[in-house]
């Protein structure tokens, strides 16, 4: 643990003129696109923790009465983006499959919403991830990464295929792209104002 | 194991907490940012305070930046930050006081804020 030398993390500071840390999340199954997504608009080298999580008794039924932990390591991959002198937004990019408590409350707790990354080659990954979501109470949107060679699909298709209540926005991005990723949570924080407003 | 899969040290999380899971304190979000004062004497830290205070000292930062830099567990580093909230080392920042800044307001913002990066 080499956690003596501070000028070797190269940590980039906040302004001193910071008050305040808005949270979304950036949620979708594995290889979905969150880390590049996160990277493009990041001011900072991408960040990212770990937690190991336990699970008791996940295996009971398999082997018969034999006590079994499970123990998976949960990695967030994070980012920020200083808005205003006042204002820092913090990025979290999370895999939305894994049902642990703990984290997501972690995850959720304070945050103002998420986009929802989709491919289109595996929208039906996206089921759990939207389930969990929908548990913790938390708004979301939907944003399909467009992969070359993925086939494109009309919003409507999509929409149906992902089972999407009217209101929530479907938008398109390239998650290498800062400023195709900056519409993508601009339509999202757009959806999250209109629901305060309604 | 595979050598090499995590070059964590040898080192486990809990020994550096002296066995607590949880912070002395629940006021720790993610995004609560925290600050050092410059002013407050390092002897008797751990190896791992001292190493959240090297970093700290050099101006604010998140909850999860910390861990994230100093490669520890979140909840890991609660536990130090809350350590050292109570030996008055680190202050802490709230994130999104909310009795001043309502949610509709925080949002505009927000999309100001993005809008103004295109």
């Amino acid at each position: 643990m080499d956690s003596a030398l501070a000028s070797d993390q190269g940590a980039v500071y906040l302004p001193q003129t910071v008050r305040t840390a808005a949270k979304l999340l950036v949620v979708g199954h594995f290889a979905v696109g969150k880390t590049t997504f996160v990277g493009s608009l990041s001011e900072i080298r991408p960040l990212r923790t770990e937690e190991t999580m336990t699970q008791a008794g996940a295996l009971i039924d398999d082997l018969a009465g034999i006590e079994e932990k499970t123990t998976t390591t949960v990695a967030m991959d994070f980012g920020r983006l200083t808005l205003s002198e006042s204002l820092v937004l913090y990025l979290f990019g999370a895999p939305g499959q894994q049902r642990f408590t703990r984290m997501w409350k972690d995850m959720t707790h304070g945050a103002l919403g998420a986009l929802v990354l989709a491919d289109t080659r595996r929208l039906e990954q996206s089921f759990p991830v939207m389930a969990v979501l929908e548990e913790q109470g938390l708004p979301y949107a939907v944003a399909v990464n467009h992969f070359e060679g993925a086939p494109r699909f009309a919003e409507t298709e999509v929409r149906e295929a992902l089972d999407l209540l009217p209101e929530t926005p479907l938008v398109t991005c390239d998650a290498r792209d800062r400023i195709s990723s900056t519409h993508a949570l601009i339509a999202l924080v757009q959806y999250l104002q209109a629901r305060h407003t309604r | 194991m595979s050598p090499g899969r995590h070059e964590r040290g040898l080192v486990r999380p809990y020994v550096v907490t002296d066995g607590r899971a949880y912070p002395s304190r629940n006021t720790f979000d993610l995004v609560t940012l925290v600050m050092a004062h410059p002013d407050r004497p390092l002897t008797g830290l751990s190896p791992e305070k001292r190493g959240v205070m090297d970093l700290c000292l050099g101006g604010a930062l998140s909850v999860a930046e910390v861990a994230g830099y100093l490669e520890l567990p979140v909840s890991v580093t609660k536990v130090l930050l809350g350590d050292l909230v109570d030996s008055g080392h680190i202050s802490t920042r709230a994130p999104i006081p909310k009795a001043e800044l309502p949610e509709t307001q925080l949002l505009q913002e927000v999309l100001d804020g993005l809008r103004a990066r295109l």
